[in-house]
């Protein structure tokens, strides 16, 4: 007979930067001035196409749109961790993931503003087309990291998801799997506090969302989602760890959806205005800022211009965007299967038979 | 070489292991324990590495199959009963089915998910459902049935090499009823080829799986000339055949286990009455599971379609 402690865990914590920009150098990772500067630029431009959005949708010129604003530093130190040969699945609110791993702005327009062409990936661009049902998108992630695994690829996977996604079996079921064939993947999760008007308070009762980890067999760390530096570290530890074939990592990012939902929601329906006040002083692009000036790795005149780069960049995006021809109509039929079945030859005349829609 | 259905599905897994090294075999069981009916034994010492049991999770099972197709693999997933399928809809339906047209060609998603399907051998609750009019009326997938050993391993071995993505459903009842000859050497089924497996003059009997079998007996039993189209793949389905076939005879009944309402025999109904009505001599008629529950083992006999049941159709269409 005996009574002890049958295990224990602990869920680590990291902030290398406070909200004025200070940081503690000890907990600094490796990042030299380019690199610094390469992450804010990205972090601007996801800015600046998420400002765009939201304006081309009032305009009526985009559909429905999921802004990431607040949420820059989470996606941008995660996906900074990747090499080129790596694979990230993001969700319909990671741009700026997306942005950094090299898919163009005109495709995540061109997408939301209803065509299907903007989820062609360019050649090259390890992207997965994001996943709009959410935690769909886990075991995707977990089957190429499996696939690489079985062919030898010394390559990490990455995968976000938002805490409301952490609730889902899907989640469960792919953490699972990747614990028990050590498959080289982190899991990114944004914990921007809801999902759409559900805090998450009301998504678990668990302390932690990284603590879900320690179910599956694996390490699960918080980090403080709006400081780049922190997530970038963690997320290159958790890259690191997965292409040493040590498995798995989840990452919860502590951050905040300064926007709505989507730009079919409202708010202010379900949170104070104070609160979204205290985490806009915790602005992770502000922040940044901060740490830069102070550290002279650029100064104002110079972030004014780099924020003028974004604009431009995007601006173009959005003409280029806008400037594609449409798609053929004969293209709804066209990528159904890998040879068109007879019944949709004969629907697809059908179609055809009524001419072209505006 | 005479095998049963589950051999013959085993030596399409063979075949194609061998063939492909992209392939792999992943699901509960599937390895050491060699599947529950045994479709995947030996795979595992001849191909180690390459198939995998997995934990019990049907949705990470497939989820998981879709990134490794994306990835570039080839995978065989098997699902170990009708009724445990549903799960996995999610991503049959949201992912599976959409990735080439979502991403206009550029990702594809090249694999099978096989289960066995289907009533008549007196299993428990949830392992006799016939749900195929889920995977058929989803864009984007094919659904593939096969009647007996010879088809079982051509259609497999089309279905694994594949650029879409296959719902491969496995008549349970016929694993172990039915020998047939089986080249052990390589050969494909084509996918989308419906097949005249009695041909008759005065009716058509329109069935795929089990009871595509049943279907024969009938027309053993009957005095009439009775025509049988094993439809074999139902996504795309190969109306042409059934045409040629109906256009003949003038008669039609079709005959499906899996409930009535929506089910094939509707929509082959519906594909008669719009292209092939002055060619009929009368109503087209289904004999079909009825759109209940699927009885447990005591009461199954009633709900699944037999020979009785067919004939009955067959004559009250000869008498009308």
């Amino acid at each position: 007979m005996t009574e002890k402690i049958a295990a224990s865990f602990q869920v680590p914590y990291l902030q290398t930067m406070d909200e004025a920009g200070n940081v503690d150098k000890k907990l600094m990772p490796t990042l030299d001035n380019d690199a610094i500067k390469a992450m804010y630029r990205v972090m601007a431009l996801a800015r600046t196409l998420d400002e765009t959005m939201l304006k081309l949708q009032r305009e009526g010129r985009c559909g429905v749109y999921a802004p990431l604003r607040g949420q820059e530093a989470s996606q941008v130190g995660a996906a900074a961790a990747l090499s080129k040969d790596d694979w990230l699945f993001p969700i319909y609110r990671d741009a700026a993931a997306m942005l950094l791993k090299g898919m163009p702005a005109k495709l995540i327009i061109q997408y939301f503003k209803g065509d299907e062409r903007g989820m062609n990936m360019p050649k090259g661009v390890n992207i997965f087309p994001f996943a709009i049902p959410v935690s769909t998108q886990n075991p995707h992630a977990v089957g190429a990291a499996m696939a690489a695994k079985m062919r030898g690829d010394k390559i990490a996977v990455m995968v976000f998801l938002g805490d409301g996604a952490s609730s889902k079996g899907d989640f469960y079921e792919a953490m699972n799997f990747a614990g028990v064939f050590k498959a080289p993947v982190a899991f990114v999760c944004e914990n921007n506090q809801y999902a759409i008007s559900v805090p998450r308070s009301g998504q678990t009762a668990a302390e932690t969302i990284a603590q879900k980890a320690i179910a599956c067999g694996f390490p699960g760390v918080q980090v403080d989602g709006n400081d780049v530096f922190a997530v970038y570290k963690v997320a290159m530890e958790a890259v690191k760890r997965a292409k040493d074939g040590k498995g798995p990592t989840l990452i919860e990012c502590i951050t905040y959806r300064l926007a709505d939902h989507t730009t079919a929601d409202d708010a202010t329906k379900y949170r104070s205005e104070a609160e979204v006040k205290e985490w806009e002083k915790k602005d992770p692009i502000m922040r940044l800022e901060k740490y830069m000036i102070a550290n002279r790795i650029m100064n104002e005149a110079e972030i004014k211009n780099a924020k003028e780069e974004a604009r431009k960049a995007v601006d173009k995006s959005v003409a280029d965007a806008e400037a594609e021809p449409k798609q053929k109509p004969e293209d709804i039929f066209s990528y159904m299967y890998g040879e068109m079945p007879q019944k949709l030859k004969e629907q697809m005349e059908y179609m055809k038979s009524f001419g072209e829609k505006k | 070489m005479k095998v049963n259905m589950v051999t013959a599905l085993n030596m399409a897994l063979m075949q194609e292991m061998k063939r492909d090294k992209n392939v792999v075999v992943i699901g509960e069981d599937v390895g050491r324990d060699g599947g529950v009916f045994r479709v995947t034994e030996g795979l595992l010492e001849k191909f180690p590495g390459r198939v995998i049991d997995t934990p019990l999770a049907e949705l990470a099972i497939v989820g998981v199959s879709i990134g490794m197709a994306v990835y570039g693999l080839r995978p065989v997933a098997e699902v170990q009963f009708d009724g445990f399928v549903h799960p996995a809809m999610d991503q049959i339906v949201n992912h599976m089915a959409r990735l080439r047209n979502r991403t206009r060609g550029r990702y594809t998603v090249p694999m099978v998910l096989r289960f066995p399907y289907g009533g008549g051998i007196k299993a428990l609750e949830h392992h006799s459902d016939s749900p195929e009019t889920f995977f058929v009326h989803t864009p984007g997938l094919m659904v593939v049935i096969p009647s007996g050993p010879y088809d079982a391993k051509g259609l497999l071995a089309s279905a694994i090499r594949s650029p879409d993505p296959v719902i491969f459903m496995e008549p349970k009842r016929i694993y172990r009823a039915v020998k047939e000859e089986v080249p052990e050497e390589d050969y494909t089924v084509p996918i989308g080829e419906a097949k005249i497996v009695r041909e008759g003059a005065d009716i058509t009997l329109i069935a795929y799986g089990s009871m595509a079998r049943e279907c024969v007996k009938a027309a053993e039993a009957s005095k009439h000339s009775v025509e049988i189209v094993d439809l074999r793949t139902l996504s795309p389905l190969d109306f042409d055949t059934v045409e040629k076939s109906v256009r003949k005879t003038g008669r039609a009944v079709i005959v499906h286990e899996a409930a009535r309402t929506l089910g094939m025999g509707a929509e082959i109904s519906a594909l008669i009455s719009e292209k092939l009505l002055l060619s009929l001599k009368a109503p087209v008629k289904r004999v079909t599971g009825f759109d209940i529950i699927m009885p447990l083992p005591q009461m199954e006999d009633y709900y699944l379609p037999n020979v009785e049941r067919i004939n009955r159709a067959v004559n009250e269409c000869m008498e009308f």
